[in-house]
């Protein structure tokens, strides 16, 4: 009886592993279109600026490959980036992990567009804001177009653009 | 012989530079008149010099003579004639040359044609351009020698300008030939296009500087040089387009743009360019923006030398790379020394530069041409950063990081879109004054339809919503840019009493800067049109097919029929064409024919997409790879690029519209003359 029932639990865990590998390799072969989902963030050490996905040379094709093991051994996606990251470093993903001097990649460009931003609208608020009432009226700006209708201002405009040009 | 000759020429060339910036400092200085006209003869003299050294370079390509290093390192017997000549820009020492051939010409053109007219900026357009003709010149003769011949010495075949001791000249048999991938048409005009950008933003900032310099703070400079920089855009903006043409029929890999460093490099000048274009009308037009000017012309100056360094070495992929590379730290030498001269005679001039008025209102269009300009420094900071950044990361942390197009997608994408949409707005705006009302009023109508538009796209074409937003600023900016038109002429159909027609044309003839400027904007929305197209919507498929077998992507069907190989001893190539047949829904559309071009010279290959291009879209077949013919398997990649022959229309738009901006007005008099001409007419004629 014990022995039947070892047998049995013997047996289980075999065909657990089994049908577990079977499962595995039952499925259908990656195709061209999942390798290359991975490959396209991805870029070889050695061809610049080349995603991976489109690059022709022999090097690139054995690392499509190799994806393409992987993929067929269960790998998923983020588990495949990770390999090739380990193996060659940052360099092979398209863009630069979130990870200390990294984040500069990402911070700075908004950052100094927010500063230019602010540099901006307070020096055109510093421009306008206390100049508006003293000049405002007698101004070039004294043709409030608010009374007319908008095409004669334009034709107003327009012809005393045309009248510069003469 | 002739090596030593073109090399000769050269040396003399850069002497004469070289006295030209001498003579002409010393001349300003000393307010002699004799020594800056001595020293704008030297200028007008390095032209036929350069000249005379480049002929001597294209006869050596020309005619195979491989004991010169660079006619061996580009060209091969195989090569036809016409490949041979434009090789001269194939090679880095050839395209120095170039360089300043071109810069010779257009400082010649410069103190050749009306010089006399502002007198005192002459000296220092002279020096700014001699100095940048000089550097180019120094870098040829000292670093990039195009003139280096092969010597046999006792260790083997080493490059040498002069013989070394006991050495005889060596000579190969046949050349290494120019890259298959630069013999295309595409990449036969776009490197001169670009260089012509480059060097003609030379000119706007050589009259700057002198501006600067002698203290004549007026827009004179900017009034000078405005056909100059309309032109020098005109050129990089044909030389960005013909590159992307040329990636997109010729790297085979379905796009056009792939924020390469070597694409971001001409890119960056023309974004300062771009924004220098329109800060300027705010100078001339209201006096306000001076310093900024000068900073946007200072830095597109620093940027295009930059760009023409980036272009042709490639050394930013690494700092080894940088270190090694001869000319590297020259180029940096030279861009930050002439920069922080520039900022230095800016920071000198300042308090005299200041605005002649006030800005007057938040959305006058002066305020919105800022906004502009922010948006435009803000795409430049992204790509600046984006190229340098693996550069100083490998510096301080050793760490090589790849800063890839997700990233500038990303970031740039809203900052286009707002773009869009102040292009669509500014042209309303008045100079000095606008109000939400007015500018509402003359907005809604385009809006309204843009949203009608949208949602008619959302029903039939796309339900993304990012896709939808960048359709409906398309609309907006160019349904706004057409009622421009449509105002306008209709304004001149009453003053003038003219059908609508010669309304319009004679509105845009007479007002050729705005007019031809709303038509640029109208073909920057076209081409949107493609850049969205490709970025939201291309869908791509591979596989591998036996013959009689088909990949499906979208409602396309490609089936592969055959495949042929074989060699063009002539050309030196051996072909790999591919027949697949093309249907849509089961319909037949004809065929295309992929191939792989393997150049025997070069060793490498080239695959050559087949394209059915049509206003809906692409769809771009790549042979990828085929096995020996006894299995007939082939593998494809198969790209449907929805909306992207846009940017090609739209970039024919751009064309007509910077020509109609940036034709050269007939003189003032004379114009004066037939205004009042035709002004007598048409009194005659009522």
């Amino acid at each position: 009886m014990r022995k039947t029932l070892l047998i049995t639990i013997f047996a289980l865990i075999l065909s657990g592993s089994f049908f577990g590998r079977a499962f595995a390799q039952d499925t259908t072969p990656p195709t061209d279109d999942e390798v290359n989902a991975i490959a396209k963030q991805l870029f070889c050490p050695v061809c610049e600026s080349t995603p991976l996905d489109v690059c022709p040379t022999e090097a690139c094709h054995d690392w499509r490959e190799q994806i393409r093991t992987m993929l067929s051994e269960g790998k998923s996606e983020e588990e495949i980036l990770q390999y090739f990251t380990d193996q060659y470093g940052d360099k092979v993903r398209a863009t630069p992990p979130a990870t200390g001097l990294n984040w500069l990649v990402y911070i700075l460009p908004p950052t100094l567009i927010l500063i230019g931003a602010i540099i901006l609208f307070r020096s055109m608020r510093e421009w306008t804001k206390p100049k508006t009432v003293e000049t405002g009226v007698g101004g070039e700006g004294s043709a409030t177009p608010s009374d007319r209708s908008d095409q004669d201002d334009y034709v107003a405009r327009f012809e005393e653009e045309l009248k510069k040009r003469k | 012989m002739f090596a030593e000759f073109g090399y000769g020429i050269l040396v003399v060339s850069f002497l004469v530079a070289i006295y030209g910036v001498i003579a002409a400092i010393y001349g300003a200085q000393n307010k002699s008149a004799t020594l800056v006209e001595s020293a704008r003869r030297a200028m007008l003299l390095t032209f036929p010099l350069i000249t005379l050294s480049a002929v001597t370079l294209i006869y050596l390509l020309v005619n195979d003579h491989y004991e010169v290093a660079f006619v061996y390192e580009v060209t091969s017997r195989s090569m036809p004639t016409y490949l041979k000549i434009t090789a001269w820009w194939g090679g880095q020492a050839g395209s120095l040359v170039f360089w300043s051939f071109l810069m010779s010409g257009f400082a010649s053109a410069v103190t050749l044609r009306k010089w006399d007219r502002d007198i005192e900026f002459l000296p220092w357009v002279i020096v700014v351009c001699s100095v940048t003709l000089a550097f180019f010149l120094g870098l040829s003769i000292f670093y990039e020698n195009p003139f280096t011949r092969f010597w046999s010495v006792a260790g083997g075949v080493e490059p040498h300008m002069f013989a070394p001791a006991n050495a005889t000249l060596f000579t190969a048999a046949d050349g290494n030939g120019l890259n298959p991938l630069l013999r295309h048409p595409g990449m036969i005009i776009h490197p001169p296009m670009l260089y012509l950008g480059f060097v003609s933003f030379v000119i706007p900032y050589a009259f700057a500087i002198a501006a600067l310099v002698t203290g004549r703070t007026d827009d004179r400079w900017i009034r000078l040089t405005r056909r100059w920089s309309l032109w020098a855009w005109l050129f990089l903006s044909f030389g960005l387009v013909l590159g992307s043409r040329w990636a997109y029929d010729v790297l085979g890999w379905g796009g056009f743009w792939g924020w390469d460093p070597v694409e971001i490099a001409a890119f960056m000048p023309w974004l300062t360019g771009t924004a220098f274009l329109h800060s300027v009308m705010i100078q001339e037009k209201r006096g306000l923006l001076k310093h900024w000017n000068m900073i946007l012309v200072i830095l597109t100056y620093s940027l295009v030398i930059f760009g023409t360094f980036l272009t042709r070495s490639g050394v930013l992929s690494s700092v080894h790379a940088f270190a090694q590379s001869a000319i590297g730290p020259l180029f940096f030498a030279f861009i930050g020394i002439s920069f922080v001269i520039s900022i230095a005679l800016l920071i000198w001039r300042w308090p005299e530069l200041r605005s002649e008025t006030e800005m007057k209102s938040m959305l006058s269009r002066e305020a919105l041409f800022l906004l502009n300009n922010l948006l435009f420094m803000s795409i430049l900071v992204v790509c600046f950063w984006g190229v340098i950044f693996p550069l100083i990361s490998e510096l301080f942390t050793g760490q090589k990081v790849t800063v890839g197009p997700p990233f500038y997608q990303r970031a740039t994408a809203p900052l286009f879109s707002a773009l869009l949409f102040l292009m669509a707005i500014a042209p309303l705006s008045a100079w000095g004054h606008s109000t939400v009302q007015t500018l509402g009023r003359s907005m809604w109508k385009s809006a309204v339809a843009a949203a009608v538009i949208t949602v008619a796209l959302f029903f039939t074409y796309t339900k993304s919503i990012p896709a939808l937003i960048g359709f409906s600023l398309i609309a907006f900016a160019i349904l706004i840019t057409l009622q421009e038109f449509w105002r306008g002429a209709r304004a001149r159909q009453k003053i003038q009493g003219e059908n609508f027609f010669t309304a319009l044309a004679r509105l845009t003839s007479r007002n050729r800067r705005r007019y031809g400027g709303y038509i640029i904007h109208i073909s920057m929305a076209l081409m949107a049109i493609g850049i969205l197209g490709i970025n939201a919507f291309q869908t791509e498929t591979q596989g591998t097919v036996a013959q009689g077998e088909e990949l499906n992507i979208s409602d396309y069907t490609v089936k592969y029929r055959e495949l042929a190989s074989w060699d063009n001893i002539g050309e030196g190539v051996n072909y790999t064409r591919a027949v697949v047949d093309v249907y849509r829904n089961g319909i037949y559309l004809g065929q295309l024919n992929p191939r792989i071009d393997y150049y025997f010279d070069a060793q490498q290959n080239m695959t050559i997409p087949g394209n059915r291009s049509t206003l809906r879209d692409d769809l771009y077949v790549l042979l990828v790879d085929w096995q020996p013919v006894s299995s007939n398997g082939a593998t494809f990649k198969v790209y449907v690029n929805p909306l992207v022959n846009w940017l090609w229309i739209g970039s024919l738009v751009f064309f007509v519209g910077i020509i109609v901006a940036a034709w050269p007005d007939k003189d003032p008099e004379t114009e004066v003359v037939r205004a009042r001409r035709t002004v007598r007419q048409t009194s005659a004629a009522d």
